[in-house]
């Protein structure tokens, strides 16, 4: 089987696009290639290529088919529209029986030529998720300017180009020329092989694959950490960065001045690798080490001595920075920077951010006994815990607001669980994120969600089903976990003591429902008892979740749910033709034992359940509800409802309407999947 | 590193011999305060339209924000860049670029250079383009950028635009830790007694003492006077004003009195003056 090799050579290429380029690369040429059927699909891709290498069939031979026409018997634009869609004339037709028969030859095309058609409008629809024009007028954009395309079969070039009618596609075309390492190997290079390609590639400086270069990083750094009792700080993103960003991996490592060792260790770990892509290195006892760890991209006559100077100045200047904010932003308490969040605009329509700390500080207060915690520390935490946003260290790096409060919170002498609470009151911010549990940082964090809630609420900027620009989703997951996590009882629609609690309450809910499904939960059961009206301590509203799930997962419960459904189809198609059908049962009416045991049982727990969901005892409820099971049962096995005497059908649809209603005290069952 | 290090105006001078030996018409500074060479007339404007392109120059650079009090050794709120724009772009970019850091004595054999990742973006002058930082041994020596657009007009013939921060070279090119310890002239004036004093003002100024209300006032005003000059066809002044309100909004930045939000706003109103400009220079242009 022949083998084709296509490489395309560009300028730099974005580390975080290379793999998903490569994938996209695989993907379209397989496509493509299809009738060649390709196999031993291989894809390749670096600083400044993506290349794959398939074994295809020689050629698709050459076909032929037969279509079907109209009956001989049919009318002449018949026949003429069979020919016209298939480009035929009359006189290749033949006879079939009553029928007209096209035989129709497909012929062969060799697979250079199926590659040289198909690939130039794969280029040119590559789905690059950021693409650019460069040069002249050309509409062919990609990536970063593409400056060659090497494509062989079989040792051959498959010559085609890019052109496309007046557009000259850059002047580019198909060659077997390649280029190794831009600064070790420059030049180009013949192409025979993929395999010729990757051995000439690695002569030239260039590790095409990348597993492999991240291979070498990963163990270079780790050795060269040993070797100073140093272990690295995981970073799998950080490695992929830094694999796409060399094609001759050298790791190599640093050292920081001790000068810089007191710095908060994120402080250092943030500035290295959000400027830097260096690596951290921790101690054997977990402190951050002196030393930072990188890969160069080219292995230098004096061992990278130089190269290792310069980031070790580059570095420093980056700490010196950090030192800046940090000594400057301590010559002032955090309690004095309060005021500034004043002068800083929140919403427009909202006010200041200062006004917003002030909201939340009542708030927190208020939250702080019902969560467990100190009333006065919640207040100060509060006070506090945005104050961070005006020093110049979060102003640098916003990923440590936060962080830094809680650093100058303690610097400042505050109280521990204040600090803690500056640190933490953003938790949870995403789904992995785990929810805070120290008292006073939960009801900061409650305080500062909730407020969110109610202020976007209060004038009218919801999210939307495309948008949801103060991630208030965000918010409402986040107060969602806080609360389940530590299991709290509290009112919502009380502490937020807002005019729009109501739709509020709602958004919570779909939220919590969607987070249910998202679980895998009975996400229906929870809407189902949703439809009973929002309840706003999520505690409780859960808890009643599960003991409905729970009670639906007997057979009692399953059971009941099929007759309840039963009784609802019924209502609903009888109700339909002279309903409604309310009003109690008249007793005597009831002929049957089985609708007299059903009338009982009815009678019997109606104000039971009504007693229950008053003292929020809902296993008692469930367990009412289950002992309908048997007379229920009883009920559809021998009673008709629909019983000829229409006084007596009455009766018994009011009996299934009292069913329902007592049903839906709990929860509305129609909304439950059967399972 | 060479041995004969190069002074800082050296640098410049030969940047300038570089980039004129490659056709660039060799401009001088602009005398308006501005942020980024970018907001030169000769980039902004003229990456616009069909007619080829090519020049050069220092442009002092305006970054209130980044005022350190002289304290900081790479930091200054007042700096150099140095500019080159070329259109449509050559295919040899790149390599003109790394020879350009030959030229000035950084050798790619021996330093770390890289082209990583960077989408440009100027809101305020409602343009992006796509290109790279330059990295020398883990520094930021420069921005490679292809214009895709400008002024909110799509680049009819993409241009080429290389940014240089010269201090950041040259403390590479003469080895030195700090901006202040820069050799200036090859003649014992350094970078500091040039710009020391200069910082520790304008970083007070910038940060402490710039009057806020003058600042709103004069940014409504070159605002205002940017929009009579476009409804007079005169982008060319009227461009200068768009850059005084751009400098004026980036002070009140650096004041810290400007939200998150309302900063959108500034932005808008900034781009919405770049856009008039942009278009009535394209309309020059064509008439």
């Amino acid at each position: 089987m022949p083998e084709f090799f296509l490489e395309l050579f560009s300028e730099e290429i974005p580390a975080r696009m290379q793999a998903r380029g490569a994938d996209d690369l695989e993907r379209l040429v397989t496509e493509a290639l299809a009738p060649l059927s390709p196999a031993d699909v291989v894809g390749f891709y670096g600083t400044r290529r993506l290349a794959l290498v398939a074994t295809i069939a020689a050629g698709v031979a050459e076909s032929s088919s037969s279509e079907r026409g109209p009956r001989i018997s049919a009318p002449e634009q018949a026949l003429a529209g069979f020919l016209r869609k298939h480009n035929a004339t009359r006189e290749q037709l033949n006879q079939e029986g009553e029928f007209w028969l096209l035989d129709r030859v497909v012929p062969g095309e060799d697979a250079a030529s199926l590659i040289a058609r198909a690939i130039p409008a794969l280029i040119r629809r590559f789905p690059w998720p950021k693409s650019m024009r460069w040069g002249g007028t050309s509409t062919l954009t990609w990536v970063r300017p593409l400056r060659r395309i090497t494509a062989i079969l079989d040792g051959c070039v498959v010559p085609f180009d890019l052109q496309l009618g007046d557009d000259d596609g850059h002047g580019l075309a198909a060659s077997n020329f390649s280029e190794g390492h831009r600064f070790l190997s420059p030049g180009a290079f013949m192409v025979t092989s993929a395999a010729h390609w990757q051995q000439e590639l690695r002569d030239r400086h260039v590790v095409v694959d990348a597993t492999e270069r991240r291979r070498i990083i990963a163990d270079g750094v780790a050795a060269l950490a040993a070797e100073r009792q140093c272990i690295v700080v995981e970073d799998p993103g950080l490695l992929d960065e830094v694999a796409g960003l060399v094609e001759y991996p050298v790791p190599l490592m640093g050292r920081i001045g001790a000068e810089f060792m007191d710095l908060p260790a994120e402080v250092m770990q943030v500035s290295m690798r959000v400027n830097q892509r260096y690596f951290a290195l921790r101690n054997a006892d977990g402190a951050a080490a002196p030393y930072f760890a990188f890969a160069a991209n080219i292995a230098a006559p004096d061992g990278g001595a130089t190269i290792i100077a310069g980031n070790e100045r580059v570095l420093r200047a980056r700490f010196s920075d950090a030192r800046h904010f940090w000594d400057l932003d301590r010559t002032r308490t955090l309690d004095s920077r309060v005021a500034a969040l004043d002068a800083i605009t929140f919403h427009a329509k909202l006010g200041s951010q200062g006004e917003r700390v002030r909201r939340v500080v009542i708030l927190a207060g208020e939250i702080a006994p019902l969560v467990g915690a100190d009333p006065a520390l919640a207040r100060r935490a509060a006070h506090l815990a945005k104050a961070d946003l005006t020093t110049g260290m979060v102003g640098e790096f916003p990923e440590l607001q936060g962080v830094m409060g809680a650093y100058y919170a303690a610097y400042d002498g505050e109280d521990p669980a204040v600090a803690a609470a500056a640190r933490d009151h953003y938790a949870p911010k995403g789904l992995g994120d785990p929810a805070p549990t120290a008292p006073v940082t939960v009801a900061v964090a409650l305080a500062d969600k909730l407020d969110m809630l109610r202020a976007f609420f209060a004038i009218d900027e919801k999210p939307t089903g495309s948008g949801d620009p103060y991630a208030l989703r965000r918010a409402a997951l986040g107060v969602i976990k806080i609360i389940r996590d530590n299991r709290l009882r509290l009112s919502l629609t009380k502490v937020m003591a807002s005019f729009h609690s109501e739709e509020i309450m709602e958004f919570l809910a779909e939220r919590l429902r969607v987070q249910l499904r998202t679980e895998g939960a009975r996400h229906d059961v929870l809407s189902a008892i949703l439809a009973r009206g929002v309840d706003d301590d999520l505690t409780r509203l859960l808890a009643r979740t599960e003991t409905l799930a729970a009670t639906l997962a007997t057979p009692d419960g399953t059971n009941l749910l099929a007759a309840a459904k039963r009784a609802a189809n019924i209502l609903r198609i009888e109700d339909k033709k002279d309903g409604p059908h309310t009003g109690q049962p008249e007793p005597s009416l009831l002929t049957l034992p089985e609708e007299q045991a059903l009338a009982a049982a009815l009678a019997d727990i109606e104000p039971a359940i009504a007693t229950c969901l008053a003292e929020e005892s809902y296993g008692e409820a469930m367990r009412h509800l289950a002992s309908l099971r048997t007379p229920l049962d009883a009920f559809f096995d021998t009673v008709t409802v629909n019983d000829p005497e229409p006084a007596i059908r009455r009766n018994r649809l009011k009996l299934l309407a009292q069913l329902r209603v007592i049903m839906l005290s709990v929860a509305d069952f129609s909304k439950i999947d059967s399972q | 590193m060479t041995h004969t290090a190069l002074s800082f105006q050296d640098l410049i001078l030969r940047l300038h011999n570089f980039w004129a030996n490659q056709g660039c018409v060799i401009l001088q500074p602009y005398d308006v305060e501005m942020g980024a060479g970018t907001f030169h007339p000769a980039t902004t404007l003229r990456a616009l339209g069909p007619k080829p392109w090519a020049a050069a120059y220092v442009q002092p650079c305006r970054r209130p924000t980044d005022g350190r009090y002289g304290e900081n050794p790479n930091r200054l709120q007042h700096y150099y860049q140095y500019q080159v724009i070329i259109k449509p772009s050559p295919a040899d970019a790149q390599a003109l670029l790394l020879d350009s850091y030959r030229a000035i004595g950084l050798d790619p054999l021996l330093h770390d250079f890289r082209f990583v990742e960077d989408d440009w973006e100027s809101p305020t002058l409602g343009a992006w383009g796509l290109g790279w930082e330059i990295w020398c041994d883990g520094m930021e020596v420069g921005q490679f950028t292809y214009f895709q657009q400008v002024g909110g007009i799509a680049t009819v013939l993409p241009s080429f635009e290389m940014t240089y921060g010269l201090e950041r070279l040259a403390m590479y090119a003469q080895d030195v830790e700090r901006v202040y310890d820069l050799d200036f002239n090859g003649r014992g004036v350094t970078y500091g007694d040039v710009f020391l004093r200069a910082e520790k003002e304008s970083s007070a100024h910038n940060f402490e003492h710039a009057n806020v209300e003058m600042l709103a006032r004069h940014f409504a005003d070159a605002e205002g006077e940017c929009a009579a000059l476009l409804n007079e066809k005169l982008p060319l002044p009227a461009y200068d004003q768009c850059i005084k309100a751009s400098h004026l909004f980036n002070l009140l930045d650096a004041r810290g009195v400007i939200s998150v939000t309302e900063r959108a706003g500034y932005i808008g109103r900034v781009r919405t003056l770049a856009k008039g400009c942009c278009e009535g220079w394209l309309a020059g242009e064509a008439a």
